[in-house]
């Protein structure tokens, strides 16, 4: 009954059922905490996850899709020690207030970015809609994402 | 302005007796008479507020993280007085304990305006401090954490860093009053110096000094200042840690299923599928549900699924609708709570006349974090890991459900994924450590399902607000307000054991101490009858009433044919409270004509901030879109102003959420929403870019978690009057006009 998968760039072997979703399987069964649950119905963003560099609600992923395939959590996209250029500008605009769906939303951003390196306003927009934030920090969610832009951009 | 209301049929019995009695007022004492909650064995402590350790110096802060930045600006208040560089600051949480009680949350229940600085004014509030302390009342909440916390936090660094001075004077040899202190580090005069680490212990040994006189506010270096945030990093990496983040050796996953007709009974259930079910480990009865506990969350949710309930009926009216009856029928004067203004006479005739109905429903918190909590109960002892906004309560509650004495229990607060009011209650924490009992030895995390918050909140009350009102010459002549809605501080109080306090002042938050000079002025608050279970919900009353009273006064300005804006400065007599106005009117361009867009303005007063609110609409073939918002708001003093700035907006974005869609329904006693797809926050592409401007009278510190919600829901409603000349005086929005 083990599954497994590329998580964080480290091939891992979890041993959970194929039908639990990969939020609970990285929450509860790899102890990586730092992926949220918060509707279980891909209503609100908080357990975005990357599988092959695409952004996914990992609450919506059974874990036997992703057999084989590479999964980035917010633990693998970089730590305070080395800060991923997200991270980075969202520290710069102090952007999270409570920070339940920070990591979502920047593993959001991370895939949009990667699909569309100079997203225009409009298109961050509708990029990170799926994403609620309960406090409000869209604004400085919107111009991290286009820092994050642009930092990227000339980098 | 200064005008005591008659309170009907309660009194303030904790705020008389004080004031009666004559108490003296001081400097809290960090010597006496509260025990200080940290002990030694934590390193070398200086006061409840200073911990010195190997790992260096941790300020310890007694109020909830739940995003509205508390830990840092409080951590700056001490370390400004400490000059302890910031770079350096560490932050815990502090344990439940008395010694962290909260004198500014009662302040607000006495019967005077917060724009009243009267003697007598004054003094209630004030004497308001000492009960608290002694029902230790350690809560999070009504933006009181700053006006609390300013002069403590602040005494408590003065303190530490005078008994770190002292204790260099003895190990020099040197006298105080020659020594000075920077960035972490007590300097002789010849140039030696000695870190506060180096000194903690002796410091530690000494009697602490009284409280030494605070720094003005010319030599802040901190304070007033935009620092960045100590949770910052944490919550960009994925490394902050919630109460469902808990992980030790052997930790099993919990999820409940409780009655959806809250406070009725559990009749019977049957688990036999449930309990064969993949993962599962155990089923927990509870009184009003069951828990299941499993290999994974997930295992969990899938397995109380599948339990079969039979579930008693709700002990309240059944319906939206027939609450909504109950409501209508209690302005009686059998049910009038008080009246907390009454200025001449507001029968008087008038040349035009308003009267209006306005409506809210009820509404959920619906944290971004459902709630969750993790516990262990092993050999007579129980740990408990939660985001509380009352600790105390919750420790001692869930102490009481296993059987153990409050000392018996270690409960430990954990970063908030979002409040609003939530997590002042203490259901996860009881239902936690009752699961943890079953489970003794076995740590369990236990997590709610979206579903399960949804439906089993404390809700902020639906409410009808009425108001008949009088217009001569474009004065307002007479303004008889008044409000029915079922009682927060009832139920609230009911669950948490507490004496009735006196008449519920959050009934009428937000309209009885608006600074409007009108002539005939009566507010007055009826309690409906008890039904759902009710919470604070961010802003509380003035969440309701603001748009109640807000919305007559732009109703009233239309039907003079004045400027909305201007109306409201012409009167309003209360000078931050006009600065604030003003300052949304130069933002916002308010006088600028615009082609196809329409402004509404607020405002509000709530939690001593005057604040007022500018909204753009637009009409788009997709419908209205919100496409500028303004705020200014008057703090007295600002601490953060980067972080307030957050406050206000993202305040203003919650009260938007609610009036836009916000709305919890009732049948059979059940809430009918049930996750983010029916009960709807705003997203990113329908949030407009909101200014902030922060004014600063300098009077009296205010706290900002609240005041920036009040006069969303109707500036928007006023903006939509502007743009279709429709105008709605119920809450959701989204049922009179269609959104983009």
């Amino acid at each position: 009954m083990s599954v497994t998968v590329t998580v964080n760039g480290a091939i891992t072997s979890v041993d959970l059922p194929g039908e639990i979703p990969l939020l609970w399987a990285l929450r509860d069964g790899l102890n990586l905490t730092g992926t949220k649950y918060g509707c279980g119905v891909a209503a609100c963003g908080a357990c975005t996850v990357l599988v092959n560099g695409e952004a996914v609600r990992s609450c919506q992923t059974a874990l036997s899709d992703v057999e084989g395939q590479s999964v980035t959590t917010i633990e693998g996209l970089g730590t305070p020690a080395t800060l991923h250029v997200l991270q980075q500008v969202w520290i710069d605009h102090q952007v999270a207030q409570c920070g339940y769906c920070q990591s979502g939303q920047i593993m959001q951003a991370a895939g949009l970015l990667a699909a569309n390196p100079r997203p225009s306003p409009a298109e961050i927009d509708e990029a990170m809609s799926g994403n609620l934030c309960r406090c409000g920090t869209y604004p400085r969610i919107r111009a991290a994402v286009q820092d994050a832009a642009r930092k990227l951009s000339e980098a | 302005m200064s005008r005591l209301g008659k309170i009907a049929r309660r009194t303030f019995l904790i705020g008389s007796a004080a004031v009666v009695g004559g108490v003296a007022f001081g400097v809290w004492s960090y010597r006496k008479p509260l025990e200080n909650p940290l002990t030694t064995d934590e390193g070398g402590v200086i006061t409840p507020y200073v911990l010195i350790n190997a790992e260096g110096v941790t300020i310890i802060t007694p109020r909830a993280e739940m995003g509205q930045g508390i830990h840092s600006t409080l951590a700056a208040l001490v370390a400004e007085e400490l000059d302890l560089p910031w770079d350096q600051v560490r932050v815990m949480h502090g344990p439940p304990a008395t010694a962290y009680y909260n004198s500014a949350l009662l302040k607000e229940a006495v019967p005077f305006a917060p724009t009243d600085q009267s003697w007598l004014a004054e003094t209630a509030r004030d004497a308001m401090a000492i009960p608290a302390k002694f029902l230790g009342v350690q809560m999070t909440g009504g933006s009181t954490s700053i006006p609390d916390g300013f002069d403590k936090m602040r005494a408590a660094g003065a303190v530490a860093r005078a008994a770190l001075v002292a204790a260099a004077s003895r190990e020099w040899g040197i006298a105080a009053s020659e020594l000075t202190t920077e960035n972490g580090f007590v300097l002789a005069p010849d140039g030696q110096r000695l870190s506060y680490l180096a000194l903690a212990a002796r410091a530690a040994e000494a009697p602490l000094p009284d409280a030494p006189p605070l720094k003005p506010r010319s030599a802040w270096k901190l304070l007033g200042t935009s620092l960045p945030r100590v949770d910052m990093a944490g919550k960009a990496t994925g490394t902050a840690t919630y109460a469902g983040d808990i992980r030790l050796p052997g930790t099993v996953f919990a999820t409940v299923k409780r009655n959806p007709a809250q406070g009725a009974a559990m009749i019977r259930y049957d688990a036999k599928s449930a309990e064969t079910m993949a993962g599962v480990i155990k089923i927990v009865p509870l009184d009003d549900g069951v828990a299941v506990v499993a290999r994974t969350t997930w295992e969990a949710f899938q397995a109380a699924d599948a339990i079969v309930f039979e579930w008693g009926a709700a002990p309240y009216a059944k319906t939206s609708q027939e609450m909504r009856e109950q409501i209508a029928a209690s302005f009686t004067a059998d049910a009038l709570e008080g009246t907390w203004r009454d200025q001449g006479d507001v029968g008087q005739p008038a040349e035009q006349t308003l009267e209006a109905e306005y409506t809210v429903p009820h509404l959920a918190h619906a944290t971004m974090e459902p709630q969750q909590a993790t516990a262990l109960y092993t050999a007579g002892r129980l740990r408990i890991w939660a985001g509380s906004q009352a600790p105390g309560f919750a420790r001692d509650k869930a102490a009481a459900v296993v059987g153990l004495p409050p000392d018996q229990v270690d409960f430990e607060t954990t970063l908030l994924g979002g409040g609003f009011g939530r997590r002042g209650e203490y259901d996860i924490s009881v239902q936690a450590a009752a699961i943890a009992k079953a489970m003794e030895g076995t740590p369990v995390v236990v997590t709610w399902s979206r579903e399960e918050d949804m439906s089993h909140g404390m809700y902020r009350p639906m409410a009808t607000g009425r108001v008949q009102a009088g217009l001569s010459k474009e004065r307002i002549t007479r303004f008889d307000f008044a409000t029915a809605a079922p009682s927060i501080m009832e139920s609230f109080g009911a669950r948490m054991g507490l004496p009735a306090a006196g008449a519920d002042q959050t009934l009428v938050q937000g309209a009885w101490e608006m600074p409007y000079d009108i002539p005939n002025y009566r507010v007055a608050a009826y309690r409906a009858p008890k039904s759902v279970p009710l919470g604070f919900w961010r802003s509380v009353g003035a969440s309701y009433n603001a748009f109640f009273h807000d919305s007559a006064i732009d109703e009233l300005a239309h039907l003079a044919g004045a400027d909305p804006l201007e109306f409201r400065l012409a009167h309003l007599d209360h000078d931050p409270s006009r600065q604030v106005l003003r300052a949304v009117a130069e933002m916002s361009n308010w006088s600028q004509p615009r082609q196809g867009r329409a402004l509404g303005v607020a405002y509000a007063f709530s939690f001593g901030v005057p604040a007022a609110e500018v909204i753009e609409v637009e009409d788009t073939p997709d419908g209205i879109r919100i496409t500028n918002a303004w705020a200014a708001v008057d703090v007295g003093i600002a601490l953060d102003p980067r972080n307030i700035e957050a406050q206000v907006s993202g305040a203003m974005v919650f009260g938007l959420s609610a009036a836009i869609r916000g709305e919890i329904t009732f049948a059979d006693g059940a809430v009918e929403q049930q996750n983010f797809w029916d009960y709807e926050p705003m997203r990113m592409g329908q949030t407009p870019a909101i200014e902030v401007r922060i004014l600063e009278s300098g009077n009296q510190i205010t706290g900002i978690g609240e005041p920036g919600t009040p006069p969303a829901a109707p500036a928007l409603a006023n903006a939509l009057f502007a743009l279709k000349g429709q105008r709605a005086r119920s809450l959701p929005l989204s049922k009179h006009f269609t959104f983009a």
